[in-house]
């Protein structure tokens, strides 16, 4: 369960909304289901009340959503940014992608979001879920109620939490947090310990199940491109669909490579893949060679940063240097 | 669709020695596009280029490929050709089958395959090639130079010379800078001020020379050939134009105590000083920080003096905006701060001086008038301690010193000591060296008379530390040589400071966008070739701005970089390189990551609006290439995540075309 | 020579300031290097987009080199610095994907060094037709 409950926020938003500090709110609400939780955009105290949720499932990351959403209107809008989002949020205002006068950004705690693909792994027919403190009660046609452990359900990246620190914001609720030394890069090294031919397997088996949705750049906060190169004819690497077996290996290189040095791990489009690739492995290997080359670096820490990858010194390690780091051996 | 003519050149039998010329000009007949192909013996040969520009008549030609020698060789000569058969130069691309297949494979089967497949891949490049034309821009036919010492100076002089109107910007009071504070200068042990300040006269009399003193550049825009750069100029309370630097001011003013920077704080001058009797221009300025008139509003006895009414006590900071063609760096260096290193006690007595200080203390126009006193009681110093390398040469302690070496360090403390011992040859003179470096005309000859007819103890080794104690200062240093430690009674230990560039280069380097290296040096266009120019066109670079130098380097360094200004204000047009970079807007995030890796600033970003499907309009932050600036590296196309930056020439898409061609 | 004998596919991508002139003095001295290299022209090796290695082994490519000026001597300044980062980023994550290391390769050849050059394809198409074909990568359909 959340440590701050749904009526706070939505106090909160009522509030800034009737004192004229915003006119808009981003938030969560309820989709087909309990759990499918989605994003929204309430203009009204009467929406808030009815529709707004806050809950265990409000994994959305608002930060992309502000792009569109500033350049609707002169006026405010007010975005609740849990811890990472935040750096999400500044790594898109160190890109200039939106005004910061027209946000108002508020930050909560966040106890981490739960992983409806790991519910559904163990349970048949949900009918409806319901959070209890350290559990998650799963309501089901045939096996009636299951609890779970809510720490063996969390999503990766919330299991692997890196910050519980929000970088920004103009008003806090609740504490703020501590960064924290988590052990998300486990699985890379993991990876990286692994044979050439058993790293192939795995990336063979996990990226041919791509059915090139789209959903992961889609959802990524750092792919804001207002083209994407893979939709743009003129590119010449344009493909909206593998049209062979090789494409969905180029589209997921390249598209950790664009976002190199400014992919926050924010974990979004691992949580989104409908087809369930760790793609935020790509992402990490990337944050843990620029961590090992060029020194330590998060992305969205402070607006402003300049990424190593547009940045050298005259001393950087030779390409063939670089492969054979990391845990991989020769 | 292009209509392309391939044209294959035997080269002799360079080429047809190991490539069947003619079974590739067959091949390549059917290529997308080709509606020519034909083989030659010389291509490059006047008949060849006849043969050419026929076939691009004749055929109604929209591109070549030319199948020859390297790019490197022909590009050029083809591109003429093409253009005087009324096709754009850059439809023009060269198949490298000579230097990069005939001479380096051996058998005619390889050599042939591999250039159909060169050839091939030139073709599915032209075929997306686009007519290109080099952009101009007109030149402003006016040279700013941004510090006013010897490097300044001379730049300025020399660009003059050719008739064009030079800008010194200097932030001193005068120009001159360190050269005008100097003694003698080594090798030939001339005074400084008697060479220096003649050409000093000679800026302030050409009428081609305005010099904007007590002065600083706050904003730099435009490009090369057009910059629009804006001038602060300080208020110095006195009317420069009215002002006849009598100097009755100066000596009637009551405010006596102000440390005189100028003689490095050794004495002191008025709040209204002249620098130094020879400074151009010779007009007194008023130190606001010092000056009881303007700190008070109670005093005034300048402005009583005055008997031209010159003194303005409301004058304010002017601002003057100038459009220059060329932007000369000259900002000159300072001995860096000596309070790191207080194991010799610069701090604890007066009489640890370093090698500057000395120069005043043995110049004829100095606190001393030229006698050498101690600072600490005015006697004559009999034991002279030098240390070199102060700060320089710093390879473990690079926050306390500088890495490289300062290189002016080893000859002027040789010619210290060799004037110490001439004027007073009961002087006992020490210097303690790492190594003596001593290259250049005259240098090492210089140096040898110093140990070998002026008797200065040179010693191989390092000083560990120095303590006042009684008087004198002890020296405690290590021999290597002879492996002992040595420990010297003296009465004045002159340091060899560092130089490093003076403060200001930094953000005058933001201004231009110019590139600077780790010790905040300019960096030279390329190191060896063009040592002159900054990477940012328009803008050169003169004397210590770039690394440590004396003075005849420096001096044919402002000579250097004048002549490349004169060469560029001589043109009246730019013509650029149409290969650059190109944004296209639809695509552009306005995300600013190009913009960080262009070595030249080329980038810049607007707020554009934008007409939607919808009839509404949306604003978006968009970057735009300044065509005259870029010089087409391509950096920014790879920065570009959304593909929105494209190199014009060398796109994307025609990289990907010979890929597929190479591989097919 | 055998017929069937085996053939590495090499694209090489060669800065036009140092690496091209290199390849070029290669030449000029007859120093053979395998035919299997084949050069694409860029003016710095910072030009190389990620997108067209990757293009290169999609279509079959077995080895994909990239030359350019020595750190310190780009005519640009500070492209290849940029190079050095990019590549020495995505080589590792070549790696990571299970892509053998020995076919993606950076060297430093400048304009004087035509033997160096003649001696990198030499020794890249060795390792590279070593490896034999690149499956990991190519695109089966693509090839007939």
């Amino acid at each position: 369960m959340q440590e701050i409950t749904r009526d706070v926020l939505v106090n909160k938003a009522s509030e800034l909304m009737s004192a004229g500090t915003v006119d808009r709110v981003l938030g969560w609400m309820r989709g087909e289901f309990d759990y499918d939780i989605t994003p929204a955009v309430f203009s009204t105290e009467e929406e808030l009340k009815n529709n707004f949720v806050w809950n265990d499932f409000c994994g959305a990351n608002f930060s992309k959503y502000l792009i569109r959403e500033t350049q609707k209107s002169e006026n405010k809008v007010l975005v609740f940014l849990k811890p990472c989002d935040t750096y999400s949020f500044n790594q898109l205002l160190t890109e200039h992608r939106f005004d910061r006068e027209k946000v108002y950004a508020v930050g909560i705690p966040c106890n981490g979001m739960v992983d409806m693909t790991e519910i559904k792994k163990a349970n048949e027919a949900i009918k409806a879920i319901e959070e209890s403190g350290d559990s998650i009660v799963v309501k089901t046609l045939y096996d009636g109620d299951v609890t779970l452990d809510r720490a063996d359900v969390l999503l990766e990246r919330c299991k692997n939490c890196k910050s519980k620190k929000h970088v920004a914001y103009d008003e806090l609720i609740g504490d703020d947090g501590e960064i924290i030394e988590s052990a998300r890069f486990d699985e890379v090294a993991k990876l990286e310990k692994m044979t050439a031919d058993e790293r192939y397997a795995f990336w063979q088996n996990e990226l041919s199940r791509c059915i090139r949705c789209n959903a992961c750049r889609d959802i990524c906060p750092a792919c804001t491109c207002e083209k994407c190169v893979f939709d743009n004819p003129n590119s010449g690497v344009e493909n909206k669909a593998p049209a062979d077996s090789f494409e969905e290996k180029m589209f997921h290189i390249i598209r950790a490579f664009h976002v190199a040095g400014r992919c926050t791990d924010c974990g979004e489009c691992s949580r989104v893949c409908p087809q369930g690739i760790p793609l935020h492995l790509l992402n990490r290997k990337f944050i843990s060679d620029i961590n090992e080359f060029y020194g330590e670096y998060q992305a969205g820490s402070e607006v402003g940063n300049r990424a190593p990858i547009v940045n050298y010194t005259t001393e950087d390690l030779e390409p063939g240097e670089a492969v054979g780091r990391g845990g991989i051996d020769a | 669709m292009q209509r392309i003519g391939v044209f294959v050149c035997h080269c002799g039998t360079n080429i047809a020695g190991t490539v069947d010329v003619k079974a590739v000009a067959e091949a390549l007949k059917f290529e997308p596009g080709v509606v020519v192909s034909t083989d030659y013996q010389y291509m490059c040969s006047q008949a060849g280029q006849e043969m050419i520009k026929e076939a691009i008549i004749e055929n109604k030609l929209t591109g070549i490929v030319v199948c020859s020698c390297s790019p490197r060789m022909h590009e050029a000569t083809f591109r003429k050709t093409a253009a005087a058969a009324g096709l754009n130069p850059y439809m023009v691309e060269i198949a490298n089958i000579r230097e990069q297949c005939s001479w380096v494979h051996k058998d005619i089967p390889t050599g042939t395959e591999k250039a159909i497949i060169l050839g091939k891949a030139a073709i599915a490049k032209v075929n997306l090639n686009a007519p290109l034309t080099p952009g101009e821009s007109p030149v402003t036919k006016r040279a700013l130079v941004i510090g006013g010492g010897i490097a300044g100076i001379q730049t300025a002089l020399d660009i003059a010379d050719a008739g064009f109107p030079v800008d010194i910007v200097e932030t001193k009071p005068t120009i001159g800078g360190k050269m005008a504070q100097l003694d003698k200068t080594f090798p030939t042990l001339d005074c400084a001020a008697c060479i220096l300040t003649p050409k000093m006269v000679d800026v302030a009399t050409n009428d081609k020379i305005r010099i904007f003193s007590y002065s600083e550049v706050s904003e730099v825009n435009g490009f090369v050939g057009n910059f629009d750069v804006t001038i602060k100029r300080r208020a110095r309370y006195v009317k420069e134009d009215i002002c006849t630097g009598c100097g009755l001011c100066t000596e009637k003013c009551p405010q006596k105590k102000v440390p005189n920077e100028f003689n490095l704080n050794m004495d002191n001058r008025r709040a209204i000083y002249i620098p130094f009797a020879q400074a151009v221009p010779k007009v007194a300025t008023i130190d606001p920080e010092s000056c009881t008139m303007l700190k008070t509003g109670k005093c005034g006895v300048c402005s009583k003096v005055c008997t031209v009414g010159a003194i303005d006590y409301n004058a304010k900071d002017e601002f003057i905006t100038e459009k220059y063609g060329a932007i000369v760096v000259a900002t000159g260096f300072n001995p860096i701060s000596m309070d790191k290193f207080d194991e010799y006690a610069y701090s604890q007595s007066k009489d640890v001086i370093t090698s500057l200080e000395l120069e005043r203390l043995m110049n004829a126009a100095g606190p001393t008038g030229g006698t050498l006193l101690r600072p600490s009681d005015g006697e004559h110093p009999h034991t002279i301690v030098f240390v070199q390398c102060v700060g320089s040469r710093c390879d473990s302690c690079a926050e306390k010193g500088k890495e490289y070496c300062s290189k002016i360090c080893c000859m002027y403390t040789a010619k210290h000591a060799m004037l110490i011992r001439d004027k007073y040859p009961d002087t006992d003179v020490y210097v303690f060296y790492i190594d003596v470096r001593t290259p250049g005309k005259n240098f090492d000859e210089f140096y040898r008379r110093a140990v070998e007819e002026y008797g200065v103890h040179y010693i191989k080794g390092m000083v560990g530390k120095v303590s006042p104690e009684g008087g004198k200062l002890k020296v405690r240093a290590s021999d290597l040589i002879d492996g002992k430690q040595l420990n010297i009674d003296a009465d004045l230990v002159v340091l060899a400071a560092a130089i490093e560039p003076d403060k200001s280069a930094r953000p005058l380097a933001t201004m231009l966008t110019a590139s600077m290296d780790t010790n905040d040096f300019f960096t030279e266009a390329h190191p060896k070739l063009r040592p002159v120019e900054s990477p940012t066109a328009g803008v050169y670079l003169s004397g210590t701005c770039q690394g440590p130098k004396d003075i005849p380097e420096t001096v044919s360094q402002a000579g250097a970089a004048a002549s490349m200004v004169i060469a560029l204000l001589c043109k009246d047009k730019l013509t650029g390189n149409p290969c650059v970079a190109h944004s296209d807007e639809m695509m552009c995030n306005g995300c600013s990551t190009c913009e960080k890796v262009c070595p030249y600033g080329a980038i810049t970003y607007i707020d554009k609006e934008f007409r939607m499907p919808d009839r509404t309009t949306k604003v978006r932050r968009v970057a735009q290439v300044n065509e005259a600036v870029c010089q087409g590296c391509g950096a920014c196309t790879v920065a570009c995540m959304s593909g929105a930056m494209d190199l014009k020439g060398f796109t994307n898409k025609q990289i990907f075309a010979e890929v597929d061609a190479i591989c097919k | 020579m055998q017929m069937n004998e085996y053939k590495p596919l090499i694209v090489a991508f060669c800065c036009n300031w140092c690496s091209y002139a290199g390849a070029d003095l290669a030449g000029n001295n007859r120093l053979s290097y395998p035919a299997d290299v084949k050069i694409i022209r860029v003016p710095c090796s910072c030009r190389v987009n990620p997108m067209f290695i990757l293009r290169a082994f999609q279509k079959g490519a077995d080895g994909v080199i990239i030359c350019g000026c020595h750190p310190g001597d780009c005519h640009y300044t500070s492209g290849n610095y940029y190079t050095r980062r990019r590549m020495a980023l995505l080589f590792s994550m070549l790696e990571f994907l299970g892509i053998e290391r020995e076919r993606t390769r950076v060297e430093w050849v400048s304009a004087a060094e035509g033997a160096k050059f003649a001696e990198t394809m030499n020794d890249f198409a060795e390792t590279v037709a070593a490896l034999g074909e690149n499956k990991r990568l190519e695109d089966l359909r693509c090839k007939k």
